[in-house]
């Protein structure tokens, strides 16, 4: 089904040889008759910063909640790090979700506490040797990275939706995961501040060497972060390129999501 | 009817598994001993007024109502035994387990029903963090601890509320008054009494967070959770007072 016109190799400058996350064959449906994911093949290469795109309801969400096992998957093989991770058991699962970042569409930050303990929540329980010092060393520099440093006392009810989605995204990378699975990470906000996100979003790929897929619906992120993007239909890929390829597709209904 | 049949067989086995999980999980590190502290202080501190007034109008309005019978028999001496025995014994567990039902079971069901709701559960999930332990361990275990105390609570402050009403008919001094309080319980009055409020809070936080952590998706849920959360704490708190009684009867 991939679209032939604008599946065209192009240079990246990633690690082309080693896949951190592979996807073969996976369904997932509710109910019935109401079948999300139709047998999505899809490989992420080390390093890379993969965009997904695709209408609403199209299941970018669960496909990327199937990869940390937050949703199960009705059949299909999902390999992250190499291993399947429908045959990890709790405490390996565990292993592998402590590498990985999750960026919710709705920040999901935890309301009954203070942004400084949103983010001191995941690094306490598995960075156990920082004293309190570093904890907060580390969330300072986390808020700094996303420009709130003044949040540090404030509630998550306090914050609007933009201050919201950056602080998720500071909760995220704290851990400073291999994998980071951001979902819309630029919904909602400003462009100026879009634009600060995207770049530290190729900033942290740069530093941290962090392979990720970023779902969004801003064509503005999708050029600026995307070494590769796909666009989902139907429940598959439905076309893989570059922003340029992409863009001169032969298939309108891929280029009108570049309009 | 077949439906609902295998619905109620479906529930049942969730359940079951949920509370199979807490036994599993409680004893097994790590510990959030803070966020235990927290919901103690939560659900026990910040019920004290509720239970105190309540503990206090049970004790003085009993006092009131049974005075005119009992003065028909010319047993007014026994009004201060039998109001501190049918406070410990059913009244005070009873009464204030349905208030927490409806303060503490609505609370954690509406509060985990919107974490559930905002994937904030999801996120401590992927987070690799264990939301059981975190919000269910922590959650029953300071109702099942805390609710017992504040029956005791209750107890006292019923006891001192029957205290007000036998002195707005007579004069007994407080002394006198207690004499004949602690002269008709009995230690095996307060056993079983004791044991049951146990249960009460177990079931309380249990079916509290049982709703919250199984809330469906859309924000009506949450609702529907909190609300679930207290019909079924309360006909559980009823359920287990009958057991209760039936067990002590056979042994002693
Ligand atoms: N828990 C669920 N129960 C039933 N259906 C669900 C559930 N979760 C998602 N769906 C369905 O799956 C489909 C895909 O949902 P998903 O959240 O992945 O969409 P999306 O591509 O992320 O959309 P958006 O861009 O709006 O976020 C939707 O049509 C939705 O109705
Ligand atoms: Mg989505």
């Amino acid at each position: 089904m991939i679209n032939e016109a604008t599946n065209i190799k192009e240079p990246i400058a990633v690690d082309t040889t080693v896949p951190v996350i592979t996807i073969k064959g996976l369904y997932k449906s509710f109910g019935k008759d109401n079948a999300v994911l139709n047998g999505v093949d899809l490989t992420v290469r080390k390093g890379e910063n993969l965009v997904v795109l695709g209408k609403s309801g199209s299941g970018k969400s669960i496909l990327i909640k199937c990869l940390v096992g937050l949703v199960t998957a009705d059949t299909g093989e999902i390999k992250v790090f190499g291993t399947d991770i429908n045959t990890l058991d709790n405490n390996e699962l565990n292993a592998i979700r402590v590498r990985i970042g999750f960026l919710f569409q709705n920040s999901a930050l935890y309301d009954s506490m203070t942004v400084r303990e949103n983010l001191a929540f995941p690094l306490k329980r598995h960075s156990k040797k920082l004293s309190a010092e570093e904890v907060e060393a580390a969330v300072i520099e986390a808020l700094d990275n996303v420009g709130l440093p003044d949040a540090v006392d404030k509630m998550p009810a306090e914050l609007s939706g933009g201050m919201r989605k950056r602080i998720g995204l500071a909760r995220t990378l704290i851990l400073k995961p291999e994998i980071i699975l951001y979902d819309e990470p630029t919904t909602g906000l400003d462009t100026i501040t879009s634009r600060e996100i995207s770049e530290l979003i190729l900033a942290i790929q740069k530093k941290n060497k962090t392979t990720s897929i970023i779902i969004t619906h801003d064509m503005a992120c999708a050029k600026l972060t995307g070494d590769r993007l796909v666009i989902l239909k139907d429940g598959v890929i439905d076309a893989e390129g570059n922003y340029e390829a992409l863009e001169k597709s032969d298939d309108e209904w891929v280029r009108s999501f570049f309009i | 009817m077949l439906i609902s049949l295998k619905n109620i067989f479906v529930n049942a086995g969730h359940v079951t598994l949920f509370t199979g999980r807490f036994f599993k999980e409680v004893l097994r590190p790590p510990f959030e001993i803070k966020e235990f502290l927290r919901q103690c202080y939560i659900i026990g501190y910040k019920s004290l007024p509720l239970v105190a007034i309540t503990g206090f109008i049970m004790g003085l309005v009993l006092t009131l109502q049974s005075r005119p019978t009992l003065a028909e028999f010319g047993a007014e001496s026994w009004l201060p035994g039998m109001v501190a025995l049918s406070l410990i014994r059913e009244i005070a567990p009873v009464i204030t387990a349905l208030i927490c039902a409806g303060k503490i079971a609505s609370g954690i069901g509406a509060e985990l029903g919107s974490m559930k709701v905002t994937e904030q559960i999801d996120a401590m999930e992927v987070s690799a963090i264990n939301p059981y332990k975190y919000l269910v361990v922590t959650r029953v275990l300071a109702t099942t601890l805390m609710i017992p105390v504040l029956v005791v609570f209750a107890d006292a402050i019923g006891i001192y509320g029957g205290y007000v009403g036998v002195n707005i008919h007579s004069d007994l001094n407080m002394f006198r008054y207690f004499q004949q309080v602690l002269d008709s319980l009995d230690f095996l009055d307060i056993i079983p009494a004791t044991i049951k409020t146990f249960f009460f809070g177990f079931f309380i936080g249990l079916i509290g967070c049982y709703k919250g952590f199984t809330a469906a998706n859309g924000t009506e849920s949450v609702g529907k959770a909190a609300n679930e959360a207290v019909v079924a704490a309360s006909l559980t708190i009823f359920i287990i007072d009958m057991l209760a009684v039936q067990i002590t009867d056979l042994f002693f």
